[in-house]
């Protein structure tokens, strides 16, 4: 069922030679130019808009995430662990505002605290008018739960982003942690709420709203006091495989159709964050790729996503955390303008949906807010490890397979490879300091002792 | 055409015998075992009568060529000695030399003391075959690790598995200090005086001296022919060649056949030995023709022999750029907690391999030869920096642990000190025992759950119990059974506490299966 990869594997005469051919590759690449790309440009002017209803703001459906921006090595700044690449930034900002993007959502918490410095330095070199700012009072740490930090940590937004309004402000990741009880901590004790109320009133923050991670009860209880604190959006995570099944993924987690139901129910805009989950619904399974391939072979897999994302008529905007220009065009594209999704094509991507079900993939997006791990294991690294093996259906599980032992070899250099041996999962004690942390609301000490168990299980070459 | 026939087989040898320690892979190590198992004093530590019985008839028949075929360290003098010469122009060599039979048989017999009195680290460090294995273990095979590497960027790249990336770390100052210094001794000593080790000091070589005196071909001169011009005795490795009075000193006569292509008058050939004494034998037929032969055969011995010398004197520069270049780049840790290094207990008794059954019989086998060290995949061999024990392998947890699935040093251990165990017999041998100790417990210190040692366990031996006997809630500790740990080390490689793991390892002397 699933396609082998006859292309993928190299022998070590066949990999010399690649590493030869290599250069003499890479030196006619540099020469030829390709005019006939099916892809194509992205056309200007052609943004599909949505109006907040609060202040007739028209805002792109294309939201820029300022989450994953890109480092010098040209991966994710945060994925990188090195400083964010700005002048990379400021050629993303320009290219997105040149073809209408003009929502920017940024956090002080994004790439371990940059993210705000590089939005405000790309965007200051535009005019405030022709884009949105969003950030958010990210204090999670306990340490910044009194009202002096959490003021502090509001003001210092407006100096990082060089601005004297922000247009959307959010409460983030409520529900996450222990639900109810820390987000009393966090904005209803210190009276971070009322504080922010009465800046929207004094025009400082044109819309808040809040993010929400978790527990529903948090998601119900706001929304139940919307007519006291008029809420102007509000962000959810949203997409074709959250929609009917993030119950099922994780008991803890609410199904999307209900999120989203309920905020079109009291009128309330939807930003929606988490449209591909990190990626992982571009990087699916084979057959799934084939099947999406199939109805739209010049579309990419991204793009299924994102169209069913912005489809929904009470979506203001469609947030994704574009690290390269290739991300940005495949976005732009299928926003220029929005093609919305049939019905029968939403049934297709629920069928689809269904189908991803089968596969045990974890669902970590690699947000990473599970780290640091105090004893230094790379969690995101291991869990995305596992998934794309098993995507890749090299998953190595059958040992009567012929290709039981290149799958095993495959699974366990790469693993090498993508996490150094100390920050492995043998190394998890299974503390479980990091599971509070996880939007996802994943078991991550019970993920982690799994794949250890089947890299135990591959080490000594059993099935 | 003897010469050629000796270059060849020394090639083949010295190859199959280098690659068995620089095998990054492992995947050659099966295939190349049994060239360690030939050599002289790890077969006889085996008792490996094969081996003995041909290496002793193939002396008997035509004298020391061990010396210049299967010893790599021979093999090794000779590249040494040959390397930067030209074809033509040999280093000139003092000629003969009397045998100083106070220092062979003195080395001799202190080796053999040393060797039955169980001071290994002597007799290893006299022996050629140990001598030889530690240097290459020590001074080569990280080169071969860090170029290793090199690919294995590359492949990754590539996105290829086949180069997988490989740790170079060094394992033991002493054992290295001794190794380098062998390497400068032995390289003065063989470009200028060839084989003065293998004549004067090498015990091994002394040994075989004994028979090779007896064996029944060798270079003989040929009186009737003899100019006594010297250049036989010029070309001599082992300067054994009195041109003079027409004796060759067949105990030092390595049989390398160089001076039997070097005689433009063929006096000097491989006869029997009865030969020999006859002064005035008829001269050989042919004798008309004898300018042609004799040089096409030294053309022809000389070219494979200088081309392997380039080809391995290329590769080792190719090495050593791919060193300077720096390619080993260290990853950025961005947004990771810093992980500090393990440090190694102080372990009462040490810990040697399952199949060396006790710590006696080890020491008295073991030749310190590196090879269990080299092929360790898991990090866990090194040699001992104790005097008592100077470069025989120990074990240490910091890097890895014994893992059940290999069992690669005892089927490579030439000398018989790891003898071959299978997996499922090494699961059940008891090399040592954990200690806990409670102070470094992250439960106790940190006071959170763990429980990461008895996690991976293999043989069941670690249990988890309450710290508080009458609270089942309490945080959990560890509980050793020793009777089912086997002393893999698993707890100790994977405890979280650093430096000092809060289980370790404590050696068994006799090791016992259960």
């Amino acid at each position: 069922m699933q396609s082998p990869h006859p292309e993928k594997e190299y022998s070590r005469r066949g990999f010399l030679k690649l590493m030869g051919a290599a250069g003499v590759v890479s030196g006619l690449a540099a020469c030829g130019k390709d005019g006939g790309s099916a892809a194509g440009e992205p056309s200007l002017g052609r943004m599909t808009y949505r109006t907040n209803p609060a202040s007739g703001d028209a805002v792109s459906l294309l939201g820029f995430g300022m989450m994953r921006l890109p480092s010098a090595s040209g991966r994710s700044a945060r994925e990188a662990g090195d400083e964010i690449d700005q002048e990379s930034v400021n050629r993303l900002v320009d290219y997105a505002i040149a073809h209408g993007v003009n929502y920017f959502d940024t956090s002080p918490a994004y790439c371990r605290g940059l993210s705000e410095r590089s939005t405000g330095i790309a965007l200051s070199r535009h005019p405030r008018r022709s884009y949105f700012l969003a950030t958010k009072l990210s204090n999670f740490a306990p340490s910044t739960w009194s009202r002096e930090a959490s003021e502090a940590m509001y003001r210092n937004s407006f100096r990082e982003l060089q601005t004297d309004r922000l247009d959307y402000l959010l409460l983030h990741g409520v529900g996450m942690g222990d639900g109810m009880a820390e987000f009393e901590e966090r904005y209803m004790k210190n009276g971070m709420l009322d504080f922010l109320l009465k800046e929207r009133e004094a025009g400082h923050i044109r819309h808040l709203g809040f993010s929400y991670h978790g527990d529903v009860k948090v998601f119900d209880w706001l929304l139940s006091r919307h007519g006291k604190y008029k809420w102007d959006f509000a962000q959810i995570q949203m997409n074709y495989l959250d929609w009917r099944y993030a119950k099922q993924i994780n008991p803890r987690n609410t199904n999307a159709e209900y999120l989203y139901g309920e905020l079109e129910k009291h009128g309330i805009p939807a930003v929606v964050m988490e449209p591909l989950l990190g990626g992982r619904l571009s990087k699916v399974p084979d057959n799934i790729v084939a099947r999406l391939k199939q109805r739209e072979p010049e579309r990419s897999t991204a793009s299924w996503a994102f169209r069913f994302a912005g489809s929904k008529p009470g979506v203001l905007t469609v947030l994704s955390g574009m690290t390269l220009m290739e991300h940005l065009q495949d976005n732009l594209r299928t926003y220029c303008p929005l093609k919305p999704l049939s019905g029968e094509e939403f049934a297709f991507l629920q069928e689809t949906a269904s189908l991803m079900m089968q596969y045990d993939t974890i669902p970590c997006n690699d947000c990473k807010y599970c780290m640091p791990c105090p004893y230094g294991v790379d969690i995101p690294a291991i869990l995305l490890h596992y998934n794309k093996c098993l995507n890749e259906g090299s998953l190595p599980e059958d040992a009567q397979n012929p290709r039981y032992r290149a799958a095993r070899r495959a699974y366990l250099v790469g693993y090498d490879r993508s996490v150094p041996k100390l920050r492995q999962a043998s190394h998890c004690i299974g503390c479980g300091q990091c599971s509070p942390h996880c939007p996802q609301r994943i078991d991550i000490p019970a993920q982690l002792h799994r794949v250890d168990r089947l890299v135990e299980t591959l080490k000594r070459g059993m099935p | 055409m003897l010469k050629t026939i000796r270059i060849i087989l020394a090639a083949l040898f010295f190859l199959g015998v280098t690659a068995l320690f620089l095998d990054v892979s492992g995947a050659l190590r099966p295939w190349l075992g049994w060239t360690a198992k030939m050599q002289l004093l790890p077969a006889a530590f085996a008792l490996n009568a094969a081996a003995l019985t041909g290496i002793a008839l193939l002396t008997l028949l035509f004298g020391r060529v061990y010396c210049s075929v299967v010893c790599p360290l021979g093999v090794f003098q000779d590249i040494i000695s040959g390397a930067g010469a030209g074809n033509k122009k040999r280093r000139r060599r003092p000629g003969y030399v009397p045998e100083r039979r106070w220092l062979r048989y003195g080395v001799l017999a202190l080796f053999l003391a040393a060797a039955a009195l169980g001071a290994g680290s002597i007799a290893a460090l006299l022996e050629p075959y140990s001598a030889f294995g530690r240097m290459v273990s020590n001074l080569f095979a990280p080169l071969c690790g860090w170029g290793n590497n090199l690919l294995a960027a590359g492949a990754e790249k590539a996105g290829s598995c086949a180069f997988s990336e490989t740790s170079v770390w060094m394992r033991g100052w002493p054992t290295f200090a001794v190794s380098a210094l062998t390497f400068a001794a032995l390289a003065v000593l063989a470009r200028r005086h060839g084989r003065a080790y293998c004549g004067n000091i090498c015990p091994v070589g002394t040994l075989l001296g004994l028979l090779s005196r007896f064996s029944l071909f060798r270079p003989v001169v040929d009186p009737s022919l003899c100019r006594a011009c010297g250049i036989c005795a010029r070309q001599c490795k082992a300067a054994c060649i009195d041109f003079r009075n027409h004796r060759v000193d067949a105990s030092r006569c390595v049989a390398c056949m160089d001076c039997i292509g070097a005689c433009r008058e063929h006096a000097i050939r491989l006869r029997p030995f009865w030969k020999e004494a006859s002064a005035d034998a008829p001269p050989p037929e042919g004798n008309g023709n004898l300018r042609t032969p004799g040089t096409a055969a030294r053309g022809g011995a000389g070219c494979p022999a200088s081309a392997g010398r380039r080809n391995f004197l290329h590769s080792l520069a190719l090495m050593l750029g791919a060193t300077a270049a720096g390619a080993e780049a260290k990853k950025v840790d961005g947004g990771l907690a810093v992980i500090g290094e393990k440090k190694a207990p102080r372990r009462l008794t040490p810990l040697v391999p399952p199949g060396a059954h006790s710590l006696r019989d080890f020491a008295r086998h073991c030749t310190g030869c590196q090879l269990c060290v080299s092929a360790c995949p898991n990090d866990v061999l090194r040699p001992s920096s104790d005097w008592a024990r100077l470069m025989q392998p120990e074990m240490s947890y910091e890097r890895g642990y014994c893992r059940p699935e290999c069992i690669r040093c005892s089927q490579l251990c030439p000398s018989g000190a790891i003898l071959p165990v299978t997996v499922e017999t090494k699961s059940s041998i008891r090399i040592g025992r954990a200690v806990w100790v409670r102070e470094r417990c992250i439960p106790l210190r940190d006071g959170q759950a763990c429980g990461n040692c008895a996690r991976h366990c293999p043989s069941g031996a670690i249990l988890m119990t309450p710290v508080d006997p009458e609270n089942p809630e309490s945080l959990r500790v560890p509980v050793i059974n020793e009777e089912r740990c086997i002393g893999c080390g698993a707890c100790e490689n994977l405890c979280p506490a650093r430096p000092f793991s809060a289980i370790y390892v404590e050696g068994r002397e006799i090791h016992s299966a259960f």
